[in-house]
């Protein structure tokens, strides 16, 4: 019948209405449910979530040594460029020329934190860092060198 | 005891001791005028950022909390921001009506600061045909939101002010009717007598569910009158940029903005005065004790907290529901409202003559 469904509309609608002003109210009474980070301020327990990539690092153990063997898959794999590397010839002790990186050129201004680099990588030597703090007043800041000073390859990487 | 009242009266007396009478009515309208657009300026900043709180922590956020403590200080940065920005008049608009658009919103709503009661004798105008007097001028600032749309020069901005036409127009009837069911049971057009006429009990609690539907129906006309969320289809933000106020810039959108927050003051306090008993403290029945420590808060702080919770109430709805279609917007009023007050308006009727009230 036409005026039971009428009040019966009315009624459903009211009770929809207040189940939402159920779940707002809630929420306005219990202030402790704010999930928004207050960044500045809790910069010393900031943890960001697993998957956000903010930065390509390159690995260094204590010896300041890393794996990169200069193979440049990463400069192949990358979509636009981020990557250059320098390769230069080491000689070795049995008086062998061997390939090895000089630098690893690493545009961050460039890059789209696609992550394509660090699958390529066959010694897994780059990986995705989580700091995000990246701005500066000066584009050329953002060309970094991946490589530290005075690092070399791990020995019994090929 | 000091009390606004009081306050007036001695300043009232004083005048008129001071100065011949010519002159000391010029220093009151003087200190009226005054007054009025010092209320104006602080309910702006207050509600502003009341509503910019509420609707953060409805959505789990903080809010603003940098600019002083609590983030107190943000609006008045936000105004100082708009005072200091140009006033740009686009080249195709019509510049006349889009110059005064701005201050017709604003004047009809300081018009309607006059017949309040903002306390135990406080009022500016105590007008015998108050509750007419303020549908009336309430209808004025859709002209000036129509005007604004109008001299745009802008699509966005004349649907906006078209949709904003197309809604007063419809709430206006079943606010209208919600507001006679008060009249009929008062007998009085009157706001003071309204108000009087509730010292044994609030007309929510007094009138049963006819006056709670009639309260509930005012409450959603009002949000539909003063253009807010689920009712915004004048700004609509995310189909029309910002409807009729797209081309304002500077101090005149600031008018707008102002205009926005002072007409939702005044909504919710003639919705306090009418149902929730304006500055009349809370009294139950014949508790004495109960009663005299209710009378022993001041009439203007009652006044206050019962518009600040309808304000409350009308903030927690803009938070709380999504934006009604043009079609919906009109079934809503023409098809649920209006027949549910009307009936609503006959059983009142019968109430109020059968004597079946506290």
């Amino acid at each position: 019948m036409f005026i039971t469904n009428y009040i019966k509309e009315i009624f459903n609608g009211v009770k929809s209405l207040l189940t939402g002003m159920r779940i707002t109210g809630y929420y306005f009474v219990h202030p402790k449910e704010i999930i928004t980070e207050q960044y500045p301020d809790n910069r010393a327990t900031l943890k960001m979530a697993n998957r956000f990539r903010g930065e390509v690092v390159m690995i260094h153990n204590e010896n300041n040594e890393h794996a990169c063997t200069g193979c440049s898959a990463c400069e192949l794999a990358c979509p636009n460029g981020t990557i250059k590397i320098i390769n230069k010839f080491d000689i070795n002790a049995e008086g062998k020329k061997k390939k090895a990186i000089d630098t690893f050129v690493y545009h961050l201004e460039l890059c789209t934190m696609c992550n394509l680099c660090v699958i390529a990588c066959p010694t897994d030597t780059i990986k995705m860092d989580q700091t995000f703090e990246h701005s500066v007043f000066d584009r050329s800041q953002l060309t970094k060198v991946l490589n530290r000073p005075g690092s070399k390859i791990k020995a019994g990487v090929e | 005891m000091l009390s606004l009242e009081n306050i007036i009266n001695g300043i009232h007396t004083w005048l008129n001791n001071t100065f011949d009478p010519t002159l000391a009515l010029t220093c009151e309208f003087v200190l009226l005028g005054i007054t009025a657009i010092a209320i104006f300026a602080v309910l702006g900043l207050v509600l502003v950022l009341m509503e910019r709180k509420v609707a953060a922590i409805m959505q789990i956020r903080k809010g603003p909390n940098r600019v002083g403590p609590f983030g107190m200080f943000q609006t008045v940065a936000d105004t100082l921001k708009l005072i200091m920005k140009e006033g740009l008049t686009p080249d195709g608009a019509d510049k006349v009506l889009f110059n005064l658009a701005p201050f017709i919103v604003m004047i009809a709503a300081m018009l309607l600061l006059a017949p309040i009661p903002f306390a135990k004798g406080v009022q500016m105008w105590d007008i015998n045909i108050g509750v007419l007097f303020i549908s009336a001028v309430s209808s004025i600032s859709v002209i000036g939101i129509l005007m604004a749309g109008w001299a745009s020069n802008n699509k966005y901005s004349l649907l906006g002010a078209m949709r904003s036409g197309a809604q007063i127009v419809s709430y206006e009837l079943s606010a209208g009717l919600s507001v006679i069911t008060i009249v009929i049971l008062t007998g009085s057009l009157q706001l003071s007598e309204i108000v009087n006429a509730q010292q044994n009990g609030w007309w929510i609690f007094k009138g049963h569910i006819p006056v709670l539907i009639s309260f509930v129906t005012f409450i959603i006309a009002v949000t539909a009158e003063t253009n807010r969320a689920p009712f915004d289809l004048a700004e609509a933000e995310s189909e029309l940029t910002a409807g009729f106020h797209t081309e304002y810039s500077g101090m005149k959108f600031a008018l707008f903005f102002l205009a926005e927050y002072i007409n939702i003051f005044i909504a919710c306090a003639i919705g306090a005065t009418l149902f929730l008993g304006g500055w009349m403290p809370f009294h139950i029945g014949n508790w004495e004790g109960f009663n005299a420590i209710m009378d022993y808060i001041p009439s203007s702080i009652w006044f206050v907290g019962k518009t600040f919770f309808l304000i409350f109430l009308m903030m927690w709805f803009r938070w709380t529901f999504p934006r009604l279609r043009v079609d919906q917007l009109l079934n809503l009023e023409w098809k649920y409202l209006l027949p549910i007050s009307m009936l609503n308006l006959l059983v009142v009727t019968v109430m109020a003559i059968m004597g079946w009230y506290f």
